[in-house]
């Protein structure tokens, strides 16, 4: 097992390095010169030249992307064009608050994915049922930022009882120690804050995890069924065992493993549904943040964010192969012999 | 009298019509007794035996009949009640050794399970039980296998695991259903072997479900032959082999190869098919596919008649019919 | 004690038997004949043909020029001559939403062909080749699906600039990896079959395997693959425009109209919930087709 995950670690490298080829081929080959954009229409043929050389675009392409890759290896990602503090820095303010917005999203999306998935296999073909696929297949359909903005629209303007965006109330802004308000202000005991907090976390979670509910729910309906409908499963009711048990012990552990790879992909696609969520919500987060910095070229920037997701995406999905030999004992045993 | 069934019908409630899986079947099981219920897939044998242990799924009913087990109608207890004479009094092993133990739990905790189910033990008590159960069935150093998983073990194994896990609370009653079906012809052998010794051991009841009229021979007492959903022939083993009677049971005994034959004739197929249950052909359901099918065999259903013990339904043996159900 | 089933191992190869033989036109409509018995689909088709109807005959029934924009008719409520309102340009939305039908359409359509096309061919290789070749398509797959899809197609945008045909490269060009999967797949189960392996021995040439042999039978899946993928680009085209890199002004488009209103949010949240329905109605569409093409596919599924 150790000696797999190595493996798949090290498979990290190359894809890292084709990612970085990726994104550089697109920001600086197949984009418009940054210099107009930074330094505005009027600048001088000069001071763009300087400004080119000063952010080391004036070397060959190879050169820039040597010196990137050779930054990236040490830690250094560079300095935006504009505020012209490390790229590092400049993520890393504002990572928690995506991650945040991801998990919460994720947990309300496996929470009820599983729970409707789970109870519409069960009473399969009742209004349930119906009702939880039809759900299933909005939720699949609506746009993202759409849904955010009907969010917005019923809880912050029509029945006012939810925030329209942001992550907190500025007077609440609790000292930034790890970035994650939730955990910052429950660790100061601020309950006024974590509960503002919480509140303005409800409806991106909502907006973003949506998607990805439905997409578990279809999962846990369909893996469930097919679960049903085992020897084992006959086995189980043969032995006496409870229906409540053999549902939730026997079916349920055995659905779950395929579920469990669709919600580590889930988890990944919703780092890019960030980007849409993050801008109806205005959540400072890095979806956002990266969206502008597309806009206005700050090319060490993008290259910077994407690396970093490109990274955490396949170690997420190290992570779901892992969990996956985990709860099947399968996977192990062949692991082993082979 | 341990399990009486009286007048079963199981019906299937498809799209396009009712089957009649179980159609008002009768038979008795003794204490001690091993009864074999023997035919092709789709007489009704798996129906009937699930439908004693309560387990027939959607869209499948039982609709009509009692089932006695000492004394009581298990059709009338509530699931509940159901769910705890299940793997207690009586248990069942099924023809897929393979699937039939879930993947993702230990040999062990599934024994396990099935004994705190039913009995006051401590986890360590049953965990005791349940490898002295894995040790009567002949899995060597059971202590060991018993952490397995189920897909670390061979099919045959993995039967005797699956009748270690039936027999852990003692039960009165064994359903087997094909249990040696899916093995090789040696480990079927050494299966049967361990239902004999296990009957002899517990003096529980063994309800075999089997196509195969080889497994019949070696290990049933009593043998009911089953056709579309009803009995066709019911004697004592050795009654059956010898004194055959039924054109249906005679065309299963001819079909199986015997080494002693040394003539050189192919061996004997029954012609044509099991019908369509939703078409079934008027009068005996076996008339299409007989040898020595008569007119009145188109027309009527004959009745299960009884001699000196050995019942048969066919009109070369007596006239009495049966009033046809209407097939709706 | 020998075992005896008389007529089961017979029909289990012949049943085998029958499967191989199976021609692929006929796959095709089988799946055609089930799919007609499924309510949800055939709901989605109709759908889809009254949207491409819009799309193509709208300009006769829009009731105002889309494009015409009148200040003193500005953010009209939904009322009997603006069926949907105005928007903050005096812009009739009815009419906006009819020629974004024509915009959707026409991006999601080109843009699944772009990347069916190129998947296809990629996957194909891969599949068929194997080898290096296989290595260094499908790890290149890898690394762009490591990159979320809609940021990719964000930077895209930013590199090519606005405009129709850009969206419909940014948008095609993200979900190649998809379909060079799924092709690549089918093709590994598809390629050990005994009649590639006849049609090789034979001395069949490698691209008249792949297009005669091989890709008839990884077609139903490409077409649900497809047929999904299109409410995808849908979706993308909206999320692209809403973030102001879809099309150039004052064309009609979707999400371009919701990211337009979004400042109108409190005071005339109508402008936002027309385009909103509009997207969500196709996407939805395309899916009930896209399930219901798959259950045909799969008689497993279909019990379910």
């Amino acid at each position: 097992m150790f000696k797999y995950i190595v493996k798949r670690i090290l498979m990290l490298i190359p894809v890292l390095l084709g990612v970085s080829v990726i994104v550089f081929l697109i920001m600086r080959v197949f984009s418009p010169d940054p210099a107009p954009i930074v330094l505005g229409q009027h600048a001088t043929v000069e001071a763009a030249n300087a400004w080119r050389a000063a952010n080391g675009l004036d070397a060959p392409l190879y050169i820039q992307f040597f010196n990137f890759i050779k930054g990236a290896v040490t830690g250094d990602l560079g300095t935006s064009y504009y505020t012209k503090t490390p790229v590092t820095q400049e993520i890393f303010s504002r990572f928690p608050a995506t991650i945040e917005l991801a998990i919460a999203a994720i947990i309300f999306a496996s929470l009820f994915g599983i729970i409707i998935g789970v109870i519409s296999a069960v009473k399969k073909n009742s209004f349930f049922d119906h009702a939880g696929m039809v759900l299933a297949l909005i939720g699949v359909s609506m746009p993202i930022f759409w849904l955010g903005i009907l969010l917005i629209i019923l809880f912050a303007g029509v029945w006012h009882i939810l925030p329209s965006g942001g992550r907190i109330d500025p007077l609440l802004q609790p000292m930034a120690a790890s970035g994650f308000y939730l955990f910052d202000t429950l660790a100061i005991g601020d309950t006024e804050a974590f509960v503002d907090v919480l509140r303005h976390l409800i409806l991106p979670a909502l907006a973003l995890g949506m998607y990805s509910m439905a997409i578990i729910t279809r999962m846990t309906r369909s893996s469930m069924l097919e679960t049903l409908n085992q020897d084992y499963i006959r086995t189980a009711r043969a032995k006496g065992v409870s229906e409540g048990k053999v549902i939730t012990h026997h079916a349920l552990r055995n659905a779950m493993i395929p579920v469990t790879t669709v919600i580590g992909l889930q988890l990944g696609s919703l780092l890019g549904g960030a980007v849409l969520t993050e801008t109806v919500f205005s959540w400072p987060g890095i979806g956002n943040y990266t969206v502008e910095c597309i806009l206005k070229s700050d090319f060490p920037v993008v290259q910077g964010v994407v690396l970093l997701i490109a990274c955490i995406f396949v170690l997420i999905n190290l992570v779901v192969d892992v969990v996956y030999a985990f709860i099947d004992p399968r996977i192990k045993f062949s692991k082993k012999e082979g | 009298m341990l399990l009486e069934v009286n007048h079963l019908k199981t019906k299937f409630q498809l799209k396009h019509g009712t089957v009649n899986a179980v159609d008002d079947i009768s038979f008795s099981l003794n204490k001690g007794e091993i009864l074999a219920i023997v035919g092709e897939s789709g007489s009704g044998k798996s129906v009937t035996s699930l439908s004693v242990m309560g387990l027939v799924q959607e869209p499948g009913r039982v609709t009509e009949g009692e089932i006695l087990f000492k004394g009581e109608d298990l059709l009338k207890k509530s699931k509940s009640e159901m769910q705890a004479i299940r793997g207690d009094q009586i248990s069942m092993i099924f023809q897929e050794p393979m699937t039939s133990l879930n993947p993702v739990y230990r040999i062990k905790d599934q024994i396990m399970e099935s004994i705190m189910t039913h009995m006051k033990l401590s986890k360590k008590e049953a965990w005791e039980r349940a490898v002295h159960m894995l040790d009567i069935v002949g899995i060597p150093s059971p202590a060991e296998r018993a952490k397995d998983y189920p897909h670390q073990m061979s099919g045959g194994m993995r039967q005797r695991v699956m009748t270690a896990m039936a027999l852990s609370c003692r039960p009165e009653l064994l359903i087997a259903d094909e249990p040696t079906t899916a093995l090789d012809v040696t480990i079927q052998a050494q299966i049967l072997d361990l239902l004999y010794h296990m009957r002899e051991k517990f003096n529980m009841a063994v309800l075999l479900i089997t196509h195969d009229l080889g497994v019949v021979s070696e290990a049933a007492d009593r043998v009911i032959v089953m056709y579309c959903g009803k009995i066709v022939e019911e004697a004592d083993v050795k009654t059956l082999f010898e004194e055959t009677m039924h054109p249906y049971t005679l065309g299963l005994l001819r079909s199986i190869p015997r080494l002693e034959d040394e003539s050189s004739e192919p061996l004997y197929m029954i012609k044509g098919m099991v019908p369509n249950p939703l078409k079934m052909p008027s009068g005996c359901a076996f008339s299409d596919r007989c040898d020595r099918c008569m007119d009145c065999c188109r027309e009527k259903m004959p009745a299960l008649v009884e001699r000196d013990g050995h019942k048969v339904r066919c009109f070369l043996y007596g006239t009495e019919t049966e009033e046809a159900e209407n097939h709706e | 004690m020998t075992q005896k089933k008389a007529d089961q191992p017979q029909t289990e190869s012949s049943l085998q038997a029958a499967v191989v033989l199976e021609k692929p036109e006929s796959q095709l409509k089988e799946m055609w004949e089930s799919l007609c018995e499924d309510k949800a689909a055939i709901t989605g088709l109709i759908v889809i043909g009254f949207l491409a109807l819009l799309a193509i005959f709208g300009p006769l029934i829009m009731p105002y020029d889309p494009n015409l924009s009148d200040m003193t008719k500005s953010f009209i409520q939904p009322n009997a001559e603006h069926w949907f309102g105005t928007d903050q340009l005096g812009r009739d939305i009815f009419s906006r939403i009819i020629a974004g039908t024509r915009i959707s359409l026409t991006v999601g359509l080109s843009a699944v062909a772009l990347s069916l096309t190129v998947g296809v061919v990629l996957g194909s290789v891969a599949g068929y080749q194997g080898g290096k070749t296989d290595t260094i398509i499908m790890r290149f797959m890898d690394m762009m699906l490591a990159i979320p899809s809609i940021l990719l197609a964000i930077a895209f945008m930013a590199a090519l600039g606005k405009g129709i045909d850009k969206a419909v490269i940014a948008i095609g060009l993200v979900s190649i990896p998809e379909y060079a999967r799924i092709v690549r797949g089918c093709i590994l189960s598809v390629k050990e079959n005994d009649y590639v392996q006849a049609a090789r021995v034979i001395g069949n040439k490698n691209s008249r395997i792949i297009f005669k042999h091989i890709l008839p039978n990884v077609l139903s899946s490409i077409v649900v693959r497809a047929t999904l993928g299109i409410s995808t680009a849908v979706l993308d085209t909206a999320a692209l425009g809403f973030l102001g890199l879809g099309v150039q002004p004052p064309a009609a488009e979707w999400g371009d109209m919701l990211g337009r209103a979004r400042g109108f949010i409190f005071t005339a949240p109508y402008t936002l919930v027309f385009p909103g329905i509009a997207i969500t109605l196709t996407v939805l569409a395309f899916n009930l087709l896209g399930d219901g093409l798959r259950d045909a596919l799969d008689p497993k599924s279909r019990k379910n």
